[in-house]
C-alpha cells in the first residue's frame, strides 16, 4: 500500500501542455478514478505515475519517496493495460508469473503465487492456455492476475474495461470492486466512462484540457459539481441546464441568483406537474418507460428540451401539455465562467 | 460457375508456377544430360540418356566445394551481422524519439538511390587501401553494409507491427529495456527476423558484381564467381556449370525450409484485444 502525492505536475510534448498544474494526493488504500473526456490527458497522468511518461515538471512522489527519475521496474506499481498487454508466447501461467521470472524468485513460490491468483480469478483451468486461445474476459483477468501476483504497493489501470461487451463490463466492474476490497491497495483507475467512475470510486478526479476540474466523492461531485464541465460530465442522464432568464421570473430572489448566467437541475429533481402549476410551462415531446423510472422529455419555450426522470409508471402522453417542479434545495447556479456559485 | 471460376484460378497459379520454375528444370536437366547429347538434343524436354558425370565432375575435379564453402561463410556471416545491427536498429527506428531520427533515416534512403556500378570503383578504392582484397572479409563488410539499411526498414515494420504496450507491461513487469527486448519482443520478432535473415542470405548467396570485383584468387572466391570458371576461352562446359548451379540452390532451399516455419507464423495473434 503506499500514498501517491502529485505536486505541480506539468507534461509538455512540445508546445502543447498536456498536464497542466495538477495537485493532488492519494491516501493509502484509496480507490481513485481519472475520469475526463477523451484527450484529457487522464491517461497521461496515469502513465506518468507508471514512469511510462517523463516529467516535464513537478514531483510525484509515493509514501513520500521522490518517483521522477525512477525507471518503472523500480516503482513497485503494477499496471493493467486497455489492450491487456498479454505476452502471446507465454502461456497464461507463464504470463502471470513472468515478474517473478525476471526477479529470478524460486518456482515454488511462483507456482503457489500463480495458484493462489488463479483462485481468486477463476483462472485454474486455463494456465496451460495461450493468450490467443482466450476470450476477451479472460484476457481481462488474466491481466489482473499479472497484476496481483506482484503484490504491489499501488495498482494502475488504463481503461481496462473499453475492449469488453457491456455484460461483461458489469461483471468486471464488480470484481475490480471485489479486488479493491479483498487487497486494500492503493488504485488509480483511468475511464471515460462516467458510470464506472461513480461505482468504482471512493474518490473522483475529473480531467479536462490537463486541468484538474474537481477532486471528491462521487456523491460530492454529483450533488455539488464544482463547474458546468463537471455538472455535464457528471451523471446519467445529464444535468438539465437552461439560461437564468428562463427562471428569473418564477424564482424570484434565490440568493445566488442574481450573479448566475446558467441555472442546473438533475433530472430527478425536476417533477412534472398539471399544466399552469410548478415553475415552468411545457409540453411532453417524448416518453420513455424504463420499468422502475420513467423518462419524461419536456419542450419548454425559451428552455429547450428539458428532462424529468419520476420513479415508477407515469399517465403523461405525448403533446399534452405540463408543469415542471423544480425542487429549489437542488437547483445549481453556475457564473459567467461556468464556476459553481455553490460549490465552496 | 463456383467450381469453374475456383478451377480457373488454380490453373492460372499451375501456369505461373511452371513458367516460374521452367528455367530451374531446364537447369536440372542440362546438368543430367551427358555432353555429346547437350547440342544435338538441345531443345528436347528430356535427354535420350542421363547422366551424373557432371556432378561428380564438379565435385571431385573442380574447385566447387571450396567456392561453396567461402559462399557460405560470407552469406552466413553478412546475413547474421546485418540482421542483428538492423533489428537492433529497427527496433530504435520504431519505438524512441531521438535526436537526428529523421536524418539518419534519410541518410538511409539515400544510400538506397545509387546504382551499385556508381559505386563500385570507390569502394573497390576503399576496400585496396584497407588491405582486404582477395578476402572474404572484404565481402562481409560490404555485404553488411549495403544490405542494412533496407534490413533495417524491414525490421522496423515488424517491430511498428508488435504493440509498444507489451514493452511497456513488460518493464511494469520489472523489465529494464534491455530484457523486454530480449524476452518479450524478439521472440515475437522471430517471422521477422528469418525474413531478414532468407533475404540477406540470398543476396550475399547471389551476388557477383562485388564479388567479381575484390576477389582474383581462386582461394576466396565465392560461388557465383566461381561459376565463370567454367567459362574457358573457346568454350562454356555447359554441362558442369549447370550442375554447378544445381548445387548451389541445395543450401538456399534448406534455408528456406529450415525458416519458413517462422516465416509462417502468426505469433502476435492474441496479444491485444481481438
Amino acid at each position: 500500500m503506499a500514498r501517491i502525492d502529485i505536486d505541480s505536475l506539468y507534461k509538455r510534448f512540445g508546445a502543447e501542455t498536456v498536464i497542466n498544474d495538477v495537485n493532488l494526493s492519494f491516501e493509502e488504500g484509496d480507490f481513485i478514478v481519472l475520469v475526463g473526456p477523451s484527450g484529457c490527458g487522464k491517461s497521461t497522468l496515469l502513465r506518468m505515475i507508471a514512469g511510462l511518461e517523463s516529467i516535464s515538471a513537478g514531483e510525484i512522489r509515493m509514501d513520500g519517496k521522490r518517483m521522477n527519475e525512477l525507471p518503472p521496474r523500480d516503482r513497485d506499481i503494477a499496471m493493467v493495460f486497455q489492450s491487456y498487454a498479454l505476452y502471446p508466447h507465454m502461456d497464461v501461467a507463464r504470463n502471470m508469473g513472468f515478474s517473478m521470472e525476471i526477479q529470478g524468485r524460486p518456482e515454488e513460490e511462483k507456482r503457489s503465487k500463480i495458484e493462489q491468483a488463479a483462485e481468486v480469478l477463476g483462472l485454474n483451468r486455463l494456465l496451460q492456455r495461450l493468450p490467443r486461445a482466450l476470450s476477451g474476459g479472460q484476457r481481462q483477468r488474466v491481466a489482473m492476475g499479472r497484476a496481483i501476483v506482484r503484490d504491489p504497493s499501488a495498482f494502475l489501470f488504463d481503461e481496462p474495461l473499453s475492449n469488453l461487451d457491456a455484460a461483461l463490463r458489469v461483471e468486471m466492474r464488480l470484481e475490480i470492486a471485489r479486488l479493491h476490497q479483498q487487497l486494500g491497495t492503493t488504485m488509480v483507475y483511468v475511464t471515460h466512462d462516467q458510470v464506472e467512475a461513480l461505482t468504482l470510486a471512493d474518490r473522483i478526479v475529473v480531467l479536462d484540457g490537463g486541468v484538474v476540474q474537481q477532486v471528491g466523492t462521487p456523491m460530492e461531485l454529483y450533488e455539488s459539481p464544482a463547474n458546468l464541465f463537471v455538472a455535464r460530465f457528471i451523471g446519467s442522464p445529464t444535468m438539465n441546464l437552461m439560461d437564468i432568464k428562463v427562471l428569473a421570473q418564477p424564482l424570484g430572489e434565490q440568493a445566488f441568483l442574481s450573479e448566475a448566467s446558467q441555472l442546473g437541475i438533475r433530472p430527478e429533481h425536476l417533477t412534472p406537474v398539471d399544466a399552469g402549476e410548478g415553475h415552468l410551462q411545457g409540453r411532453v415531446e417524448v416518453v420513455e418507460r424504463l420499468g422502475a423510472d420513467s423518462f419524461i422529455y419536456a419542450q419548454v419555450p425559451g428552455a429547450g428540451r428539458l428532462l424529468c426522470r419520476s420513479k415508477g409508471n407515469t399517465s403523461l402522453k405525448p403533446g399534452v401539455p405540463l408543469g415542471l417542479h423544480l425542487d429549489l434545495p437542488h437547483l445549481h447556479g453556475f457564473d459567467e465562467q461556468g464556476q459553481s456559485l455553490r460549490h465552496a | 460457375m463456383k467450381t469453374l471460376l475456383a478451377g480457373s484460378r488454380y490453373l492460372a497459379v499451375a501456369a505461373y508456377v511452371l513458367f516460374a520454375l521452367f528455367p530451374l528444370y531446364w537447369l536440372l536437366k542440362i546438368a543430367i544430360t551427358p555432353e555429346k547429347l547437350i547440342y544435338t538434343q538441345g531443345t528436347a524436354l528430356w535427354p535420350s540418356s542421363v547422366t551424373l558425370d557432371n556432378f561428380r565432375s564438379v565435385i571431385f575435379a573442380s574447385d566447387f566445394l571450396a567456392y561453396f564453402r567461402n559462399s557460405v561463410t560470407v552469406s552466413l556471416v553478412s546475413a547474421a551481422l546485418t540482421t542483428v545491427i538492423a533489428a537492433a536498429a529497427g527496433y530504435a527506428f520504431s519505438r524512441f524519439r531521438f535526436k537526428g531520427k529523421s536524418l539518419v533515416v534519410v541518410l538511409l534512403l539515400i544510400t538506397q538511390m545509387f546504382p551499385l556500378l556508381m559505386i563500385i570503383a570507390p569502394i573497390y578504392k576503399i576496400v585496396a587501401s584497407l588491405g582486404l582484397l582477395n578476402t572474404l572479409t572484404s565481402l562481409i563488410v560490404v555485404y553488411t553494409a549495403f544490405n542494412i539499411p533496407f534490413a533495417t526498414f524491414l525490421m522496423q515494420s515488424f517491430f511498428d507491427g508488435i504493440p509498444r504496450d507489451l514493452d511497456e507491461a513488460a518493464m511494469m513487469d520489472g523489465c529494464t529495456r534491455l530484457q523486454a527486448f530480449r524476452k518479450v519482443i524478439l521472440p515475437l520478432t522471430l517471422p521477422g527476423l528469418a525474413a531478414t535473415l532468407g533475404f540477406i542470405f540470398t543476396a550475399a548467396w547471389s551476388e557477383l558484381l562485388f564479388a567479381l570485383m575484390l576477389i582474383n584468387s581462386n582461394d576466396s572466391m565465392t560461388f557465383p564467381v566461381g561459376l565463370l570458371t567454367f567459362v574457358s576461352k573457346f568454350s562454356v562446359d555447359w554441362g558442369q556449370m549447370m550442375a554447378a548451379g544445381v548445387l548451389a540452390l541445395v543450401p538456399s532451399c534448406l534455408f528456406f525450409v529450415f525458416i519458413q516455419r517462422y516465416l509462417v507464423q502468426g505469433l502476435t495473434a492474441g496479444a491485444v484485444k481481438g
